[in-house]
């Protein structure tokens, strides 16, 4: 099939043959960054704008490397350094990077919707590398590379998200993806971090983490945002630990194997125990690795995508 | 999608295992053995003609020979006018001071080749690189030749020179398509 689509936005409303090529082409990346020379000239003369409105380190970097391992020409701009802090708006600042001739942005920002909005008023390809508790495409799609390297299949896998699903857009990015792919999901967590929305995505919801190891196939344990931890939106990070941490102790107790992913940081000891996060059960580093793969990917099929769409 | 006038056979069944055979004997020839001999076919009817090239070459010598599968479409130098999808190259040998042969189905432009001989220095250091083709049909645009050539055909620029493999087409031979009308 042919990759259409000129921004990648959202996972949601994103077809299976859409994301099963972006997937399939994501492996054939992998195999790039397993050379000796792990380097493509495919982009060369596409110039890319990573503009960060936001702390990242782990997705910029990756969106980085997959930049510079295509051979595309790359701006980095993030706001803290910007002319943001005298007032720009975000318009304005796009409008600037793109009358210097990008012909790719990729954008986080707090604001859910910014991609958007991008997307509306730019001639170049969005992609969002994060917008607020909406969405990090992304994210879930190396989530995906990485559950099916690992079980060679997502129809019919049961993913348990676990966490503050509330404020996570790693949450409904994997929702969506996943479910369009055949998973079954399952989100866990305190009902404060639960969107009131959640039970209209007709999935399964629990408060009940071992319920939800029982349950799954795969973990994916969310970061716990400590800057919501002011809110009170659960009494202390000590308790979280004690009901939604996930521990080696309540793996045996299941008395199963559970794959564990983690869209990092990780706070070792609060949603997840320091041991467990490094241990057989741990797939969170093919998760980084893979990251650069999925982002190369998407590169590359908007980059061409584009370029046939200016052609007709 | 319009129907193709075939206009000519060039090559028939008996014919493509005929001169598969006379490629693999002027490789052994010309490398004066297997010593170091590596094949890589380039995506997509470069590669079950590499891997006939090596049965040939391990029926005659009685020596394996590593093979290998290259993809060129990260390497293309229009991609963006087309949407190629890229199938994966699986080269699982050091090619390091090997004498590697390129194999691919039709000598056109050069381009692919071009672009061939760029994705297999990424993967390390030949001691040489000689390039096989089924069909040389002229029309080059890039100082390329092949030092291996099943027929040469002289063609015209909006003909198509097709090579069907029972691997990916379920029949053998090589067909020259007319030009279509206006072209």
């Amino acid at each position: 099939m042919e990759f259409r689509r000129k921004h990648l936005l959202e996972l949601q409303g994103m077809s299976r043959e859409e994301l099963t090529l972006i997937l399939d082409t994501a492996e054939t990346f992998r195999e790039v960054l397993e050379r000796p020379i792990p380097k493509v000239p495919t982009l060369r003369a596409v110039t890319v704008a990573n503009v960060f409105f936001e702390p990242s380190t782990r997705t910029r970097l990756s969106f980085e490397l997959a930049e510079k391992r295509l051979s595309a020409d790359l701006v980095s701009f993030s706001a803290a350094t910007s002319s943001v802090l005298k007032g720009e708006t975000l318009k304005d600042t796009a409008r600037n990077i793109e009358a210097m001739k990008v012909d790719m942005v990729v954008i986080r920002h707090s604001a859910a919707g910014a991609p958007h909005f991008l997307s509306r008023c730019l001639a170049a390809s969005v992609i969002n590398a994060g917008d607020g508790c909406h969405e990090h495409p992304t994210q879930g799609l190396l989530d995906m590379m990485t559950l099916r390297h690992k079980f060679g299949r997502l129809e019919g896998l049961k993913v348990a998200i676990v966490g503050d699903i509330e404020h996570s857009r790693v949450a409904r990015s994997n929702l969506h993806g996943l479910r369009t792919m055949g998973a079954e999901v399952l989100l866990c967590g305190p009902s404060t971090l639960m969107p009131v929305e959640a039970e209209r995505w007709g999935v399964a919801v629990t408060h009940d983490l071992d319920e939800a190891i029982a349950w799954a196939d795969a973990l994916n344990v969310l970061r716990i945002q400590r800057e919501r931890q002011a809110a009170g939106l659960f009494p202390s990070l000590r308790e979280y630990h004690a009901r939604f941490g996930v521990t080696r102790r309540r793996l045996e107790r299941a008395g199963k194997e559970v794959t564990i992913l983690h869209p990092g940081p990780i706070n070792r000891g609060v949603e997840i125990e320091s041991d467990l996060a490094d241990s057989e059960f741990s797939v969170i580093l093919d998760q980084v690795t893979n990251g650069v793969a999925v982002r190369m990917a998407v590169l590359y099929l908007l980059a061409g995508a584009q370029g046939a769409l200016q052609g007709s | 999608m319009p129907e193709q006038k075939v206009k000519a056979e060039l090559i028939d069944e008996q014919g493509l295992e005929r001169t598969i055979t006379r490629l693999a004997h002027e490789i052994l020839e010309r490398n004066r053995g297997t010593e170091k001999l590596a094949v890589v076919g380039i995506r997509t009817r470069g590669a079950p003609l590499a891997a006939r090239i090596v049965r040939k070459i391990e029926a005659l010598e009685g020596k394996r020979i590593p093979l290998g599968t290259l993809d060129i479409t990260m390497y293309r130098d229009d991609f963006r006018r087309k949407i190629p999808m890229v199938r994966g190259t699986d080269i699982p040998f050091e090619i390091d001071d090997m004498n590697v042969v390129l194999v691919d189905d039709v000598l056109y432009t050069g381009r692919t080749a071009r672009a061939a001989l760029d994705a297999l220095m990424d993967f390390g250091r030949p001691a040489t690189v000689q390039l096989a083709v089924l069909v040389d049909r002229g029309h080059r645009e890039l100082p390329i030749r092949a030092d291996y050539v099943g027929k040469n055909v002289p063609t015209s620029i909006g003909e198509e020179v097709q090579v069907r493999l029972k691997e990916q087409d379920g029949e053998d031979c090589v067909l020259l398509i007319a030009a279509e009308e206006g072209k």
